[in-house]
C-alpha cells in the first residue's frame, strides 16, 4: 500500500469514522495554560489548576452535552485530571460515548526571512508522547499549523513547511494508535475577499494531501480540521450560503473521499455564525463524500464562560448555555438548525482577535 | 480561484459531466496510423486511408452502439474524414449524442539516465492545435503519459515529468475549450503483486492531482483515465471483486470529488475481463463521488476487428459484435452486467502485448 498499515489500522479507521458520526462533533477544550489564562482573565477568574479543572468539569458534566459530541480535545494537564468525585475526566468522557483527544503540538515559531510566517513545533519525542497519551486513554490527536494571507503570503516555504510538518505528525500518531486531526488553519485576518481565501485554501489543502501521501498516511484514519472559506476579517461579511458554497467547493477540489470527516475550526466567528455556516454547508445539495461537522473551542464555550464567571452558583446556568450550543451544532451537522437557539450572553459576539495566538 | 476559470468554464463542466453519464462511456478509436497498421496486419488488411475510414465508419454506424457512448476519441486524420455518404464523422457523432474527442499527444520519448522510462511529447503549439480541433468539432482531448513498475521504477523523475506534462496539457486544453482527459497509465508489465500496483497508482495519482492544482486546472472540467489496479502481467490473476476493491480504494485516496468521471483504460485486458472488472467496481458498496466508466480501445474493438477481417460482406456481423461489447460495458457502468451473456470466445482473449507502444 502507498499508505502505511500500522497494527492500529482498524482501530484508527473505526475511531475516525465514529468521530464523523452525523449529529456529533468535537469540543475543543485543549487551551494551553497560557491561553486558558486569557479566557479566565476575561471573566475575572484566577488562572490556577483548580479553576482550570472546575471549568472542564462544568463542560464535561453538562447535562445533555456529551450525546452531541463524539470527541473532546484536551490539553495534557486535563488528560490526568479528575472530577470532584475523583473520577478521571477521560473515563467520564468514554462512558459518555466521547473519545478523548490530545493536543500534541508545541506552538508555533517564526520562519526566518518571511513576513511573520510560522511553522509548528512538536515532532521531537512525539512517538513516545503519543504512546503515553494512548495509555492514558487518548484516541486522537491535534496539531495546529498556521498560515496567513497577505501580499506575498502564504509563501511556498510556509505552505511546504506546514504541510510536511502535519504529515510527519500524522504518521507518527498513526504508528502509535492516535487518529491525527490535520489542521492547516489559514487565518481570517486581512482585507481580502472570499475568492482569495478560496484560492489559498485550495492551494494549501492540495499541498497537505500531497504531503500526507508522500508520508504514507492512511487517510481513512485521519480527520481534517480546516478553516471555513470566508472573506477576510476586514472585509464585508457574506451570507452563510455563500460561505457554504465556497467552502464545500474548495474541499471537493482537494480532499479525497477516503477522509471520513471534516471538522471545522471556528476561527474568530461568533457562536451563532459558526453554527449557521456549518448548517448551510450541510443543507447544500452537492457531492460531499465526507461528513461535515465541528471542532469548536471558542464557538462552543464563549457564552458558557461568561455565564459561569467562575462562580459555583452559576454552574447550572452555564451548563445550560453549553447544552444550547452543543444542540445547535449537532443540528447543524444534519442541516436542521432553525436558528432558534436561545442566544446566550455573547452568542452573537465576534470572537475574532487579530493575529490570534493560542 | 485556485482554478483558472476562462471563457469556456461552463462548457467544460457541462461536457465533462455529460461524458460521465451513467450508462455511457468512451470508445477510444484514436489509434495513430502506425498503431492501426499493427491491428490491420493482424487481420491481413492493408493499412491505407480508405481502410482506416472503412473501419471507423463500421464502428460509428453500428446500429444501437452510439446510445451506449458519450464520446469517441479520434486520431487527427479521422477528425476530418467522412462517411461514404459524405457526412463528416464529427457531425454524425454529434447528431447521435456522442461528443468527438481528439488525441493530442505526440507519443513518448525516453528519459535519459533512466531504465527505459519515458515522458510524453506534444506541448509545442498545443494551444493553436487545440483551437483548430475545437473549430473542427472536438470538445475533449486525450494525452497518454506512461509509467512502469520495476525494481527502481517509477522513479521520482518519471513521476514528476509525467505529472507536470499532464498538467500543462490539461490547462492548455481548458484555455481552448477542450475537456482534458488526464491519462497516467501505469503499465501492467511485470511480476509484481496487486498491492505494489496499488501503491504505485496511489503515488502517481497523488502527484498528478498536486500538479493539476499547481497549474490551476479546473477539476470539474476534466476526466481521469487511469489503469485499473491489478497484479502484474506475469503474476497470478485475481477475481474482479479484488481488482474492484483495490482500484476504488486507490481512487478514493487520491481523486478529489470535484472530478466528475473516471474513464478506465483497458490496458492488456481481454474484452470480457475489462467489462467484468468495471462491473465489479460499480457494484462495490463503497462511497464513490465520481462515476466509473470506460474509455476502451482494444477492449471494445478486438472481436469486432476479427469479425470484419476487412471484408465488406462481414460489416453487418462485425457491427453486431461491436454492439454486444458496447451494451456489455454500458451495463457494467451500472453494475448490471451479467457475465458470459455474449459467449464470444474472442471476447475472452487477452490483449496484453509486452512493453506495448502505441
Amino acid at each position: 500500500m502507498s499508505a502505511f498499515t500500522s497494527k492500529f489500522a482498524d482501530e484508527l479507521i473505526a475511531n475516525a469514522a465514529y468521530i464523523g458520526t452525523p449529529g456529533k462533533g468535537i469540543l475543543a477544550a485543549d487551551e494551553s495554560t497560557g491561553t486558558i489564562g486569557k479566557r479566565l482573565a476575561s471573566i475575572n477568574v484566577e488562572n490556577v489548576e483548580s479553576n482550570r479543572r472546575a471549568l472542564r468539569e462544568l463542560l464535561f458534566t453538562a447535562p445533555g452535552a456529551l450525546p452531541c459530541l463524539s470527541g473532546v480535545i484536551l490539553f495534557e494537564e486535563t488528560l490526568y485530571q479528575k472530577s470532584s468525585d475523583g473520577k478521571l475526566f477521560v473515563d467520564i468522557l468514554k462512558e459518555g460515548g466521547v473519545l478523548p483527544g490530545i493536543k500534541v503540538d508545541k506552538g508555533t515559531v517564526e520562519l526566518a526571512g518571511t513576513n511573520g510566517e510560522t511553522t509548528t513545533q512538536g515532532l521531537d519525542g512525539l512517538g513516545e508522547r503519543c504512546k503515553k497519551y494512548y495509555e492514558a486513554g487518548a484516541r486522537f490527536a491535534k496539531w495546529r499549523a498556521v498560515l496567513k494571507i497577505g501580499e506575498n503570503e502564504p509563501s511556498e516555504l510556509s505552505i511546504h513547511e506546514n504541510a510536511y510538518g502535519l504529515a510527519r505528525y500524522a504518521v507518527i500518531c498513526q504508528e502509535n494508535g492516535l487518529v491525527p486531526i490535520v489542521e492547516p488553519e489559514i487565518l481570517v485576518d486581512g482585507s481580502h475577499d472570499i475568492h482569495k481565501c478560496a484560492a489559498v485554501t485550495e492551494r494549501v489543502l492540495a499541498a497537505c494531501y500531497k504531503a500526507l501521501s508522500d508520508h504514507h498516511v492512511l487517510l481513512e484514519g485521519t480527520l481534517l480540521k480546516p478553516n471555513m472559506v470566508t472573506p477576510g476579517s476586514d472585509s464585508a461579511k457574506v451570507a452563510p450560503e455563500v460561505i457554504a458554497e465556497h467552502t464545500v467547493r474548495a474541499l471537493q477540489r482537494t480532499v479525497p473521499a477516503a477522509v471520513p470527516a471534516i471538522v471545522f475550526l471556528s476561527g474568530g466567528q461568533s457562536e451563532e455564525e459558526a453554527t449557521k455556516n456549518l448548517n448551510a454547508m450541510n443543507q447544500l445539495k452537492t457531492k460531499k463524500p465526507w461528513s461535515l461537522s465541528f471542532s469548536f473551542g471558542r464557538a462552543l464555550q464563549q457564552s458558557t464562560l461568561k455565564t459561569w464567571a467562575g462562580k459555583e452558583e452559576n454552574v447550572k446556568a452555564a451548563q445550560e448555555a453549553l447544552y444550547v450550543r452543543c444542540k445547535a451544532n449537532s443540528e447543524a451537522t444534519l442541516g436542521t438548525y432553525k436558528g432558534d437557539a436561545k442566544l446566550g450572553d455573547g452568542a452573537a459576539e465576534s470572537l475574532h482577535v487579530k493575529d490570534y495566538k493560542y | 480561484m485556485s482554478a483558472f476559470v476562462g471563457k469556456y468554464a461552463d462548457e467544460l463542466i457541462k461536457t465533462a459531466k455529460y461524458i460521465a453519464t451513467p450508462g455511457k462511456g468512451i470508445l477510444a478509436a484514436d489509434e495513430s496510423t502506425g498503431t492501426i497498421g499493427k491491428r490491420f496486419s493482424s487481420i491481413n488488411v492493408e493499412n491505407i486511408e480508405s481502410n482506416r475510414q472503412a473501419l471507423r465508419e463500421l464502428l460509428f454506424t453500428s446500429p444501437g452502439a452510439l446510445p451506449c457512448l458519450s464520446g469517441v476519441i479520434l486520431f487527427e486524420e479521422t477528425l476530418y474524414q467522412k462517411t461514404s455518404d459524405g457526412k463528416p464523422f464529427v457531425e454524425f457523432l454529434q447528431e447521435n449524442g456522442v461528443i468527438p474527442g481528439i488525441k493530442v499527444d505526440k507519443g513518448v520519448v525516453d528519459l535519459a539516465g533512466t531504465n527505459g522510462e519515458t515522458t510524453t511529447q506534444g506541448l509545442d503549439s498545443l494551444g493553436a492545435r487545440c483551437q483548430e480541433y475545437y473549430k473542427a468539432g472536438a470538445r475533449f482531448a486525450k494525452w497518454r503519459a506512461v509509467l512502469k513498475i520495476g525494481a527502481t521504477e517509477p522513479s521520482e523523475l518519471s513521476i514528476q515529468e509525467n505529472a507536470k506534462g499532464l498538467a500543462r496539457y490539461a490547462i492548455i486544453c481548458q484555455e481552448n475549450g477542450l475537456v482534458p482527459i488526464v491519462e497516467p497509465e501505469v503499465l501492467t508489465d511485470g511480476s509484481h503483486d496487486i498491492k505494489k500496483c496499488a501503491a504505485v497508482t496511489e503515488t502517481v495519482l497523488s502527484a498528478v492531482y498536486k500538479a493539476l492544482n499547481d497549474h490551476h486546472v479546473l477539476l470539474e472540467g476534466t476526466l481521469l483515465k487511469p489503469n485499473m489496479v491489478t497484479p502484474g502481467s506475469d503474476s497470478a490473476k485475481v477475481a474482479p471483486e479484488v481488482i474492484a476493491e483495490y482500484t476504488v480504494t486507490a481512487l478514493r485516496r487520491t481523486v478529489p470529488p470535484a472530478v466528475p468521471g473516471i474513464v478506465f483504460l483497458s490496458g492488456g485486458q481481454s474484452e470480457e475481463e475489462a467489462t467484468q472488472n468495471l462491473n465489479a467496481m460499480n457494484k462495490l458498496d463503497l462511497l464513490k463521488p465520481w462515476t466509473l466508466t470506460f474509455s476502451f480501445g482494444r477492449a471494445l474493438q478486438q472481436s469486432t476487428l476479427k469479425a470484419w477481417g476487412g471484408k465488406k460482406e462481414n460489416v453487418s456481423k462485425a457491427q453486431a459484435t461491436f454492439l454486444v461489447r458496447c451494451k456489455a460495458n454500458s451495463d457494467a457502468t451500472l453494475g448490471k452486467y451479467i457475465p458470459g451473456a455474449s459467449g464470444d470466445s474472442a471476447a475472452s482473449e487477452s490483449l496484453f502485448v509486452k512493453g506495448y507502444s502505441y
